[in-house]
């Protein structure tokens, strides 16, 4: 059924992911079911199999073969998605690499869950946080609407002659994608209209304009100045995000930044929180200042590429800092991943605040209001004493 | 676009194309590949009777051929498998070890 004037819905965030995908209307969808985003696959394919999308819906035997395929069809100049989770993640490995080594604009929405083992279904950024180094964009959603409206600007950041990179849009299993939310459709013209034709660096099946695809490059090595290049797009990626996050925001009302900001100007202590947790965060955060208490906090949505400096300015203020993350990195006790890179973004600065990590929420463990109480509570004997006890904490684990 | 690779090793990384397409067909021409050969055909005009086994065999098309007769071994893209020499009736291909034949032609 054709949008045809704004709507308010009650959706699930794989019904705003499916729902975004129709939009777009990519020319082929290669994917693999998996929990939690097995629904995105089959409520697309039930939409491509009414004829409600042009897409050719490639039904592969893995993910290895999702990713393989969506990468052949990006490079025969289509646009080309898939959507995955957790191991299916961890399938596509090797091919991640491909597709953004080849720097085909793919995008591809991927619900957060736990690795394995132990088997587990639920939330956690552990597989999209093992994918950070593989080249591709990686923007976190906080709910089934920002879901929504990231699967459109990827489009448009993938796709940028600047860029070209494969982008990643994240979503908290079962948190966001199978939470009903009120949340707003755009029309389907305007969707069209914003993604625009699809524009991918070449194609493989012209033949007025051959090209050789996935050279070999073991003779004479030019792999560094291809990955250099990769980073160089990375960087400009930077003000493409920017621009169509601000584009998005004359459509639809609802502009993107690089990160979202809370009571950020006058605080003393921050919280920097990526995904579904921002909203917990955000409640608590409020319940402070209502108390006077000069809480304030950040919500990530660039993760990749990281936005540091900019991050180190809106945060250097602050007395102390506590960087929120849903994955670990079995370092040895150096700490989540958001909280690595941004301690190391720091590094080059004089001014800064004391800095902890809180791991929190592994394997679809809840993030409660009294666990931010907690931290908070850690946070303002950090400020009062002016000390850092315990540099990484792991909330909510049964201790 | 015309593509000149001949000075390939002294690009910066900004002037490869991106996403390591090669956006030119037949430009492996100018990419020498035999640099990693360790064993040299040598080729004997006198036993050749040009059957052209070798050129149907070769799996670089590193065999040069002018009028239907066999001319001589391209070295820049021979990567010295050996099966010219193995499947020549005649016994006319000999496999040399490649650094002998090196030290030979700088001596």
């Amino acid at each position: 059924m054709a949008i045809e004037n704004k709507s308010t819905v009650a959706y699930v965030g794989t019904d705003a992911v499916a729902e975004a995908m129709r939009q777009i209307n990519p020319d082929v969808v290669a994917a693999y079911p998996i929990t939690p985003q097995t629904a995105i696959v089959e409520t697309f394919s039930t939409m491509a199999a009414n004829g409600l999308v042009d897409t050719e819906m490639v039904n592969v035997e893995s993910e290895h073969s999702a990713m393989s395929a969506t990468i052949g069809a990006s490079a025969s100049g289509s646009r080309a998605m898939t959507c995955t989770s957790s191991q299916g993640l961890g399938l596509m490995w090797e091919t991640l690499y491909i597709a953004s080594g080849l720097r085909l604009p793919i995008v591809m929405p991927n619900v957060n869950r736990a690795l394995s083992a132990p088997i587990n279904i639920h939330c956690d950024h552990s597989d999209s946080m093992g994918a950070r180094d593989s080249g591709w964009i990686q923007l976190f959603s906080e709910n089934a609407q920002e879901a929504y409206d990231n699967t459109i600007q990827a489009i448009k950041i993938a796709e940028n002659s600047n860029v070209y990179l494969p982008v990643m849009v994240l979503l908290d299993g079962f948190i966001i994608s199978h939470a009903i939310e009120r949340m707003e459709l755009l029309e389907d013209n305007k969707v069209k209209d914003f993604v625009g034709e699809v524009n991918t660096p070449y194609s493989l099946l012209d033949p007025n304009n051959p090209v050789t695809v996935g050279s070999f490059d073991g003779l004479y090595g030019y792999y560094f100045e291809f990955k250099k290049q990769q980073e160089e797009a990375m960087k400009n990626s930077f003000s493409v995000i920017k621009e169509v996050g601000e584009d998005f925001g004359k459509l639809s009302g609802r502009s993107y930044e690089f990160f979202e900001t809370e009571y950020m100007e006058d605080a003393e202590f921050g919280f920097l929180v990526l995904g579904s947790a921002a909203g917990t965060v955000r409640h608590h955060v409020k319940c402070l200042r209502e108390n006077g208490i000069p809480a304030g906090m950040i919500k990530l949505r660039t993760y990749r590429p990281f936005p540091g400096k900019e991050l180190v300015e809106a945060t250097s203020h602050l007395k102390a800092l506590a960087v929120m993350d849903r994955s670990d990195t079995f370092a040895g006790g150096m700490g989540g991943p958001v909280f690595m890179d941004l301690r190391s973004a720091y590094y080059d600065y004089d001014k800064k605040p004391l800095m902890t990590n809180y791991i929190y929420g592994l394997g679809g463990r809840d993030l409660s209001v009294e666990l931010v109480q907690q931290a908070t509570e850690e946070m303002q004997d950090i400020v009062r004493n002016g000390e850092v006890k315990q540099t990484v904490n792991y909330l909510g684990l049964k201790e | 676009m015309k593509w000149d690779i001949s000075d390939i090793k002294n690009w910066s990384w900004d002037k490869h194309p991106r996403g390591a397409i090669i956006s030119e067909p037949g430009n492996s021409e100018k990419f020498k590949t035999g640099g990693w050969r360790s064993l040299r055909p040598i080729h004997d005009q006198e036993k050749c009777v040009h059957c052209l086994t070798c050129f149907i065999f070769c799996p670089d098309s590193s065999i040069k051929v002018e009028d239907e007769k066999m001319k001589e071994i391209d070295l820049e893209f021979c990567k010295g498998c050996g099966i010219c020499a193995e499947e020549c009736p005649k016994d006319a291909i000999e496999m040399i070890d490649e650094m002998k034949a090196l030290d030979e032609e700088n001596k």
